[in-house]
């Protein structure tokens, strides 16, 4: 394939992780900071970045250690084990890093890089693009494009429950009921995307 | 939750499946779930890992928890689940590789299940194994109950099949399939009603025991 062919596909593979395979909307991953910390939009977005950031880089890390250490050693099925490790000595690193060299960007992003170590999102998208057979190209645009995915869901939802604070909402269904069924009208929406990429 | 360790089993029991339920309780854990949820039979199977998993790594992490670091602890865990959930993947390799492939990543999953780390720390770390292991047990299988009360409606709704046994009325052609059902927004809908019945039902332990 030419470059230009493969950055293309890389392109459609974004894109489509964005929008109709919505990592949050169609597979559920990363559930729970969605519920827990849609509350304002401020901190939907500060943690949003730090997901599109973590997890563009950890499912390159991914890539290249399951292709070119796992796979040559056959031992494929310890992928889950090196995954979290990788996962979370990069959070830690990253956390060490922006903590030296640029404090307000830690305490802006910083609580939330521990809490995205258990975001099944992150390890999920690693798991997908090990079973997708994605070539390392692919990977970059699958790891960004499902981050910003997340992103984009967390952030809408984050604003319409903004709103929601002077809706009337039946008593057992307030605080994640109500989440989930708003979330369940996007991801509605979101299936309206599926003709886009023909 | 550490006065647990004082009163009994069925205590601790009733505890995890009814009063702490992870799912309409504390709605935790539904991240690696839910996506299965369109077939019974994929559910099931996926439930009995979760469950295994968890009593497992309770246990464990309850036999070891006089000898983890503090510090270190939350490491030791992961690992621990790790060895359980590869158990797992491998064993369904051996044995079931059409369901394997099925489950795809979700298997995988389990790890990150925020169940698993919930029952860790919550419970397990502080309490010896028995109870931990009953714990983690039970609180796999008051979170697997709701999961087939929604795989069911989701199958039977959208497919007019249980476990891929055709349902009289519903497979016939007197019902018009929901196709919303199998797609994801039916599972976002079902646990939204799944919580809002059990909520209602069952007020009294608070609704704001949630994370």
């Amino acid at each position: 394939m030419s470059a230009n062919g493969a950055l293309y596909q890389a392109l459609v593979v974004c894109v489509s992780a964005v929008f109709t395979g919505n990592i949050l909307l169609t597979t559920f991953l990363g559930m729970c900071s969605f519920l827990s910390v849609s509350r304002e939009v401020k901190t939907a977005v500060g943690l949003g970045a730090a997901v599109v950031f973590v997890m563009t880089c950890t499912t390159v890390l991914n890539w290249m250690m399951y292709w070119w250490v796992l796979v040559p050693l056959r031992i494929e099925f310890y992928r889950f084990i090196l995954f979290i490790i990788v996962i979370a000595a990069f959070v830690q690193l990253v956390e060490m890093v922006i903590e030296r060299y640029s404090p307000p960007l830690y305490y802006a992003l910083g609580i939330f890089l521990p809490l995205i170590t258990v975001n099944c999102a992150i390890l999920g998208a690693s798991l997908f693009m090990v079973i997708r057979n994605y070539s390392f190209v692919e990977t970059v645009g699958y790891g960004f494009g499902s981050g910003l995915g997340w992103m984009l869901a967390i952030v809408a939802m984050a604003g319409i429950r903004q709103k929601m604070a002077v809706a009337r909402v039946p008593a057992g269904l307030q605080g994640p009921g109500i989440t989930l069924i708003i979330a369940g009208l996007m991801a509605l929406g979101f299936i309206g995307f599926t003709g886009v990429l023909q | 939750m550490s006065e647990a360790k004082k009163t009994g089993v069925g205590k601790i029991a009733l505890e995890a499946v009814w009063y702490n339920n992870p799912i309409f309780r504390q709605i935790l854990g539904i991240c690696s779930t839910l996506a299965v949820t369109n077939l019974v039979l994929n559910t099931l199977v996926m439930c009995a890992a979760l469950t295994a998993v968890t009593g497992l790594s309770s246990l464990t992490v309850s036999l070891l928890r006089e000898w983890t670091p503090r510090n270190i602890r939350m490491m030791v865990e992961t690992l621990i689940m790790a060895f359980y959930v590869i158990l797992v993947d491998v064993a369904l390799a051996a044995y079931w590789p059409e369901m394997r492939k099925n489950l795809g990543p979700f298997v995988g999953l389990i790890i990150t299940n925020c169940i698993l780390m919930g029952r860790a720390e919550a419970f397990a770390i502080t309490n010896p194994p028995w109870p931990s292991l009953v714990d983690g047990v039970m609180s796999g299988l008051g979170y697997s109950m709701i999961l087939v009360i929604i795989a069911v409606v989701r199958e039977l709704f959208g497919m007019g099949t249980i476990c891929g046994v055709a349902v009289p009325y519903f497979s016939s052609e007197y019902w018009d399939k929901w196709i919303i059902m199998v797609m994801p927004p039916g599972a976002f809908f079902m646990l939204a009603l799944v919580i809002w019945a059990f909520r209602s039902y069952a007020p009294e332990a608070g609704g704001e025991s949630r994370k």
